[in-house]
């Protein structure tokens, strides 16, 4: 339980920290995220958002600590998702299932199929406005951004927006502004876009591009979990607009693993390779690495090596893993090259090359596959591989 | 012509069309290309549902 966190007049911040989570479905978390939750209170008080179910009670005890729970009189549901939603019906009971739930119009029909419950649902759409007691909200749909329901709520009075997952980031700590924060805060928030919202990058664009026209003034942006920007909002904005791009980046990175070390040695002359042209690369074992942050990783890069291990005919099952998450994320305009070790068949280079073409990635070279262990020429072969793939992404980025 | 919806909310109207991926306007439901998929969330047109 944290101490409420007063964002404006009679405006808080009541969600809860979950100290201990690290696997958030299949996205690995260092250091535990939030699930916030906000409560404005004035002549009628309205809660927005709830928290995952487990912190139904902390969440309530926050709410405590500056009214009485019962005197909600209304709910505004910005995301369906259970991180954000598990809590309802533990509030709902509480104020009372008569009271009014606004939501989009799917996240009506979502939140019922969840649910399997009625509740007074109050479908809202963009441009729509409410005025509750003396607080006013208006709503702008953000469908597919991330979640069919997904909205979001702006008070136009204290110039507030309430962005429910965008913006967010997966951090628990002693810090709650980005003033407080700082810089440190931003490979929370990449990661955080790579893993979430990259699939929905020309959205991000289109919805950047409509919050502009609509000239909104935006003093506060505050997500569902994370740090709230107070400071400094368009600086997030800024970066969601750059991530959302995806402009080819002078960055490389090599994914790779092996099952007797030979696709190690082809790996680490792939990276040679590369960093010979002067570009900057990482090199990431699929079994030291997870999957969330390799996908960072290819996020920030324009080019990318992919080395996997022929195992009973296919690709190595890791690689398979990571291979399965990346093209789900949907990066774009990526420079690519594959190999592999094998010992009898050797088709993973011709599956991963598949798998690019799937993901209209640019293949530079039809790659490189070794019978057993490589030999120098072979490790040549690799190093030529590395260095032709920097070379034409230097050529890219000088077009 | 029928009006289908996608599990994500998106209405593909033949009326409109989708030009931002070359589907003009008065294309309907059936003569969709089989690569069309939903501009919205990229859902295949099989989990489309027909609207009353």
């Amino acid at each position: 339980m944290y101490k409420p966190i007063t964002l404006a007049d009679g405006i808080y911040s009541v969600g809860c920290r979950d100290w201990d989570i690290r696997d958030f479905h299949g996205y690995y978390i260092n250091e535990g995220t939030s699930y916030n939750a906000f409560l404005v209170t004035g002549e009628k008080n309205i809660l927005i958002d709830t928290v995952k179910s487990n912190f139904a009670d902390e969440l309530l005890d926050n709410i405590s600590r500056i009214i009485d729970p019962k005197k909600i009189d209304a709910v505004i549901s910005n995301h369906t998702e259970m991180d954000h939603s598990g809590a309802l019906t533990r509030i709902m009971h509480k104020i009372g299932e008569d009271k009014p739930l606004y939501c989009s119009k799917m996240g009506a029909k979502n939140l019922k199929s969840h649910f399997k419950h009625e509740y007074n649902f109050q479908a809202v759409g963009s441009g729509d406005t409410l005025t509750i007691g003396n607080r006013t909200f208006s709503f702008l749909e953000t469908r597919m951004l991330h979640w069919p329901d997904s909205m979001f709520t702006y008070m136009p009075d204290e110039k507030i927006l309430f962005s429910s997952d965008a913006f967010g980031q997966h951090y628990a700590g002693d810090k709650f502004f980005d003033d407080e924060i700082g810089d440190e805060i931003m490979p929370h928030a990449r990661k955080y876009y790579a893993n979430i919202l990259l699939h929905f990058s020309p959205r991000v664009q289109t919805l950047l591009a409509d919050v502009a026209k609509m000239n909104l003034d935006i003093r506060m942006i505050c997500p569902d979990h994370g740090i709230i920007w107070r400071k400094d909002p368009s600086k997030i904005i800024t970066a969601y607009d750059q991530w959302s791009r995806q402009e080819p980046a002078k960055k490389a990175v090599v994914i790779f693993d092996s099952m007797w070390k030979s696709t190690t040695k082809m790996a680490r002359a792939v990276t040679s390779g590369i960093e010979s042209e002067n570009i900057g690369v990482r090199l990431m074992n699929t079994r030291k690495w997870h999957r969330s942050d390799i996908m960072t990783a290819v996020m920030e890069s324009g080019a990318v090596a992919v080395g996997s291990p022929t195992l009973n005919n296919g690709i190595f099952p890791v690689i398979a893993d990571v291979m399965t998450y990346v093209k789900g994320l949907r990066p774009q305009n990526k420079l690519a090259a594959a190999f592999g070790s094998y010992g009898w068949s050797g088709e993973a280079v011709k599956i991963l090359n598949k798998e690019f073409e799937e993901m209209k990635w640019e293949i530079v070279d039809d790659g490189v596959k070794v019978l057993y262990v490589p030999g120098a020429s072979d490790l040549e072969r690799c190093f030529d591989l590395g260095a032709c793939l920097a070379g034409k992404l230097k050529e890219k980025l000088s077009a | 012509m029928d009006k289908w919806e996608c599990p994500c909310g998106y209405v593909y109207d033949p009326e409109e069309g989708d030009m931002d991926n070359g589907i003009e306007p008065g294309t309907a439901w059936e003569d969709l290309p089989e690569s069309w998929v939903c501009p919205l969330c990229g859902a295949e047109q099989e989990y489309f549902e027909k609207m009353d």
